[in-house]
């Protein structure tokens, strides 16, 4: 079973030299493309099966004993996160597919290749068990995400591309710094040491190194104050790219924040970590209603939603952590669907400036229905999956006491509703605007909606299970504020 | 750790960082160079003084040392200088562009600098209304 996890990260990176090497064959690009991730989303949903059943699966690469070598290891809590990311990039694949003969449609031959490896990427962040192999994993995804952003060479991309890059080279130099802080205390980067290790350190070294890190992974994760880089930079990629980058890499960031604070036992720093929650919240929202573009305010949507995953994990308790795990789950999919869904505004009109855009409700109503089911959801309307994950989040933070932050989230909530209303209002009521879709790309149109159709299924999909979702989000939360647990199953 | 590792690393961070916030690119990439050896050096000194290998039963001379941060730093470095490579081909193309590598204002800052200036003007326009009302006879 062990050979499973290996391949989740081995198979996407093989496959993306192999599309490389055959990227002007078209049709052989794309099968090859489709059934690598297609299979790695087979292999995530069987480890998960696995994991759900007979606990956690690791594998120590090239069997060297765990303190000394790479160990992967795949707990409940990382299975889950590799399900929903692996099926999201294969969704937006299939998306990119019938973009790519639209005018505002990537470059396939880039694209493909560089999708697979951003795939490895966010699978070895999720599956990593130690630290300088997370710092490899941030990487690699960041390397393709810098191809991804400028290749079309637009001089709007090029301009944000230069911001974004310049901050993410920073925060990745200051992790390198971190990891030679943690490995001078400690003696070791394994994860799992790590944590053995790490509470008999003088509480200041403690407090200090979750700080350090706090600003590396927080930049990764775009909180407050550290956010600026993202409203800026998403909205000039390709619809394509925007979407697998909002759903997947600030989701990553979140990811390893849950995973190192809980790891660590960081729990001195909840607080702080409530008060930046509030404040990432009400900034984007905030952010998000002064805008009057679809995917500049989705981009700002991007950053307030991160606020409630912090809220969380700030929380410091089973039920908390439960839930922020239940947000990552509802958000990856919601937040991809709902740039699909902007896309598909954009290629239909030429724009996505609300001034400019009107009626499609009446003109595309296919688009209407994909962009209304995901906002509904964002706004954390019930019966979707955004209600019961907030109301996850909501309960959590009653049951701690700490009444500010649910105020805060609510107000957060209400604002989202108040936003994506904006949308609704300017884009699809008022007067008709002619598409602009020569007839020629309906077939791609198609592939398309049909796309954003299957990733819309899958967030209703979330509320239905949202029953048996909420019990392995708690038994991963439970897990991962056991460290002993963690410590022996990896150590052996 | 030695003095003389602290300093270099204090030094390489100061000198990087305050070329980091620079607006030219090719000033970034050479500010992301020194943080780039700056980090490499706080590799090596995490490891400790030579002889602490921690490799597990092994009869190694006493003057061996450790070996990870030595594989980290080599990893690190080879990571730095593909995304040098790419940031210059970044700074490359923006001089295509626009005849200049440097680094421009976002979006927002630019609206919220426009929006300033139309205040502004607005406020220019009110006061010479107001001026033509009160005195309806001498306009220019």
């Amino acid at each position: 079973v062990s050979a499973v996890v290996g391949l989740c990260v081995a198979l996407p990176l093989f496959a993306s030299a192999v599309v490389l090497g055959v990227r002007r064959w078209a049709v052989l690009r794309d099968v090859l493309t489709l059934a690598t991730m297609a299979t790695v989303t087979g292999l995530a949903v069987a480890l998960l099966v696995e994991v759900e059943r007979n606990g956690t699966v690791v594998l120590r690469v090239g069997d060297w004993a765990p303190d000394l070598g790479i160990v992967l290891v795949a707990d409940l809590f990382a299975a889950l996160i590799l399900v929903v990311a692996a099926a999201t990039i294969l969704v937006v694949e299939l998306f990119a597919i019938g973009q790519r003969r639209t005018p505002s449609g990537a470059d396939p031959s880039v694209v493909s290749p560089m999708l697979l490896v951003l795939a490895g990427g966010v699978s070895l962040a999720i599956l990593t068990g130690d630290l300088f192999t997370l710092f490899v994993a941030f990487e690699l995804i960041l390397v393709s995400s810098y191809v991804l952003l400028t290749h079309q060479g637009h001089a709007g991309q090029v301009r944000s591309g230069m911001t974004y890059v310049v901050i993410n080279l920073f925060a990745s130099t200051l992790f390198l710094f971190g990891v030679a802080i943690v490995y001078a205390a400690t003696g070791t980067v394994n994860m799992a040491v790590l944590a053995e290790r790490f509470p008999e350190l003088p509480a200041a070294t403690q407090v200090g190194v979750g700080l350090w890190f706090l600003v590396v992974f927080g930049t990764k994760a775009a909180v407050f104050p550290l956010f600026s880089w993202l409203p800026d930079s998403y909205p000039t990629a390709p619809t394509t790219i925007t979407a697998v980058f909002a759903g997947l890499l600030t989701k990553i960031g979140v990811y390893v924040l849950i995973r190192f604070f809980t790891l660590m036992d960081l729990d001195e720093l909840g607080p702080l970590l409530l008060v930046i929650a509030g404040l990432t919240m009400i900034v984007g929202v905030a952010g998000a209603l002064a805008q009057d573009d679809v995917k500049r305010i989705l981009s700002f949507h991007v950053v307030s939603q991160i606020g409630y995953m912090i809220m969380g994990l700030g929380l410091f308790t089973v039920a908390g952590v439960a839930g922020s795990v239940l947000f990552l789950v509802h958000q990856i999919p919601v937040k991809t669907v709902m740039f699909l869904a902007g896309g598909l505004i954009e290629d239909d009109q030429g724009t996505s400036a609300l001034k400019k855009v009107g009626g499609l409700a009446t003109s595309k109503p296919v688009i209407a229905v994909l962009f209304a089911l995901p906002a509904l959801s964002l706004a954390g309307l019930p019966p979707f999956s955004g209600f019961v994950a907030k109301l996850a989040l909501v309960e959590a933070g009653v049951a701690s006491g700490a009444y500010v932050i649910v105020a805060v989230s609510l107000i957060g909530s209400l604002l989202t509703l108040l936003s994506m209303t904006k949308i609704w209002l300017g884009a699809f009521w008022g007067e008709v605007t002619p598409s602009a879709v020569p007839a020629s790309s309906r077939r791609s149109i198609t592939i398309m909606q049909s796309a954003a159709g299957i990733a819309v299924a899958g967030t209703l999909a979330v509320a239905v299970v949202a029953g048996p979702l909420w019990d392995v989000s708690e038994r991963a939360a439970t897990e991962l504020l056991d460290r002993a647990q963690y410590v022996t199953e990896v150590l052996g | 750790v030695s003095v003389a590792m602290i300093v270099a690393v204090a030094g390489l961070v100061a000198t990087g960082t305050f070329l980091v916030t620079s607006r030219s690119l090719s000033r970034i990439v050479l500010g992301f160079a020194l943080l780039g050896h700056a980090a490499v050096i706080a590799l090596l000194a995490s490891g400790g003084r030579a002889g602490e290998p921690p490799i597990v039963d092994g009869d190694t001379d006493g003057d061996t040392a450790n070996p990870l941060p030595q594989a980290l730093s080599l990893t690190a470095i080879v990571i730095s200088f593909g995304l040098t490579l790419f940031v210059l081909s970044l700074a490359r193309r923006q001089q295509a562009l626009t005849g200049d590598d440097l680094v421009e204002d976002d979006v927002e800052d630019r609206r919220i600098a426009s929006t300033h200036e139309q205040q502004h003007a607005a406020l220019d326009e009110t006061r010479e209304i107001e001026a033509l009302h009160d005195n309806p006879e001498g306009g220019s």
